[in-house]
């Protein structure tokens, strides 16, 4: 019975889009969140998935096309956190975090302010995967082929860059340029990954794989692989829970990587113990 | 004529208002072995970074090969002090031995199998043949640093800058990197920062000491000058240095 209710789901466009939309995210989310953990830029991301809601708030202020308007702001923030981590190392983290909190702001006093409409804020804090249009898959689906086509032909500068930034200088590779490229990359993917699992939640998508990721494969681009291949599992089954028990899609597919964050964590710990009982 | 390996003109370098470096000049010929001593905190390494580019003097001029030092750095080689960094990084010691064989024009283009065989022979040269598919995560601090030590050499470099090079491996590999280095020296300069100045004297050609002034001995030797201004230099392992001598004796003072 159960799984002729999933194969019926199936049967919904609505459904099939959400599937497509997981594994389109999740690759995106495997590349750049290897990128984003190695190279410790957990907070900018965080920064810039938030600080994007300010975009929304603009777009549907000036009737723009939400993905459009937020996908330039959130650009526009990424080359400014940038910036300010470059120029001010010491403060950064001050900087990003107050264009964190006030790019939030903007967003939500930006949308109040527009007239007419009626935008379900918790859509976009926790996402909506079961209502992802069409037109948003194209853009995931080029997202995903340009950042594959980016690291693929950048991928030893950009292991280079993450492994070890001065000695990368020192033999001639642009360092700083990578680095707002990856930004950029981040940026205009976040949107996309908000579709899927909302801003407050893009964090977990991006790290969590990388996190397990990289602790039993050989090299970045074998990380990458195992963590879009993590994501997409964490996207169908919290899709499948979501679905099921009715459940708030983002929170759910976040659970399920949650708690396979935390089986890793146990795994580690009981192979730590039983290799020291081994040696012993 | 060939340009000088290294020309510093005067330069003074602060660090959030504190004077690291203060009038800094050096002219050092290719084909020189430099090693640069001081104490801790006395701008040993500031000075290489600002050699390698990596930084920018606020004051004088550094030319490195007759080129401004951001433009020569791809010329150089660099061996870094603090190797403690990325241990859970995915990355295998000869996909960070190859990061050697990276450049500017070879941005977006796969290494190739020269660049493979280069890279194991500086494997096998520093002792680490062996271990070229282990990950770096997993070797000791002595270990990592021959891998170090094998990436700079396949830059190719025409200066060879060695940042506290022995600080974490054993005393065997110190007295087989000095050896290795004299061969190097053949075909690059070598600048070397480092402490065990009593050890490897022998093999220097120059010496400088800095402790935000810089002085610069060309015969080698630490003048009487060098222990005043920074008396936290291993005076000790100095004179009782086996190799040679390095202090002058009473009757040149």
């Amino acid at each position: 019975m159960r799984k002729n209710k999933m194969w019926d789901a199936l049967q919904f466009e609505f459904m099939r889009n959400a599937l497509l939309a997981g594994l389109l995210v999740s690759i995106i989310c495997g590349i750049l969140g290897t990128l984003v953990v190695v190279n410790r830029i957990v907070f900018i991301s965080g920064g810039i998935a938030h600080a994007a809601y300010g975009g929304i708030g603009l777009a549907f202020y000036l009737r723009l096309p939400p993905p459009v308007g937020a996908a330039l702001f959130a650009f526009v923030v990424s080359m400014v956190m940038g910036i300010a981590s470059v120029k001010s190392k010491h403060r950064a983290d001050t900087i990003i975090g107050v264009m964190w909190a006030v790019g939030m702001a903007l967003g939500i006093i930006l949308i109040e302010l527009t007239p007419g409409y009626n935008v379900d804020l918790m859509s976009y804090l926790f996402g909506s995967i079961l209502s992802v249009p069409q037109i948003d898959l194209w853009y995931m689906l080029t997202l995903d082929i340009v950042v594959l086509l980016i690291v693929f032909l950048f991928y030893k500068e950009f292991i280079a860059m993450s492994y070890d930034e001065e000695f990368s200088f020192v033999v001639g590779i642009p360092v700083r340029a990578l680095y707002f490229v990856l930004l950029a990359m981040i940026s205009l993917s976040v949107i996309m990954i908000i579709r899927v699992v909302g801003l407050i939640l893009v964090i977990a998508l991006l790290t969590i794989p990388p996190y397990i990721s990289e602790k039993y494969t050989t090299s970045l681009g074998k990380t990458m692989a195992l963590s879009s291949l993590l994501g997409i599992i964490f996207t169908m089954v919290g899709l499948w829970f979501s679905y099921h028990y009715n459940l708030t899609s983002g929170a759910t597919i976040i659970m399920v990587a949650g708690l396979a964050f935390f089986i890793s964590l146990g795994v580690d710990a009981l192979s730590h113990r039983f290799r020291i009982r081994h040696e012993a | 004529m060939k340009p000088y390996a290294i020309e510093i003109k005067s330069v003074s370098f602060s660090y959030e208002g504190a004077e690291v470096l203060k009038d800094v000049n050096l002219t050092l010929e290719q084909g020189e072995f430099l090693g640069i001593i001081g104490p801790n905190g006395g701008g040993k390494t500031t000075l290489l970074k600002l050699m390698l580019g990596l930084l920018k003097p606020d004051q004088g001029e550094i030319l490195i090969l007759g080129q401004p030092a951001h433009d020569a750095r791809h010329r150089v080689g660099y061996v870094p002090q603090y190797i403690d960094f990325g241990r859970d990084f995915p990355i295998s010691v000869m996909d960070v031995a190859l990061m050697g064989r990276l450049s500017k024009s070879r941005i977006g283009k796969r290494y190739t199998e020269k660049d493979r065989d280069k890279v194991k022979e500086a494997l096998k040269k520093v002792g680490m043949g062996e271990y070229s598919h282990r990950l770096i995560g997993t070797l000791s601090g002595g270990q990592r640093q021959r891998v170090f030590i094998a990436r700079a050499l396949v830059t190719d470099p025409e200066i060879l800058f060695l940042d506290e090079p022995t600080a974490s491996v054993d005393t065997e590999f110190q007295t087989d990197l000095y050896d290795f280095l004299k061969e190097l020296n053949k075909d690059a300069t070598i600048v070397v920062i480092t402490h065990d100045i009593g050890v490897v004297s022998s093999y220097m050609k120059s010496l400088a000491c800095v402790n935000k002034h810089f002085i610069f001995h060309e015969g080698g030797k630490i003048t009487q000058e060098m222990l005043d201004m920074a008396y936290q230099c291993p005076v000790d392992l100095i004179a009782h240095g086996l190799p040679h001598r390095v202090l002058p004796t009473h009757e040149e003072e």
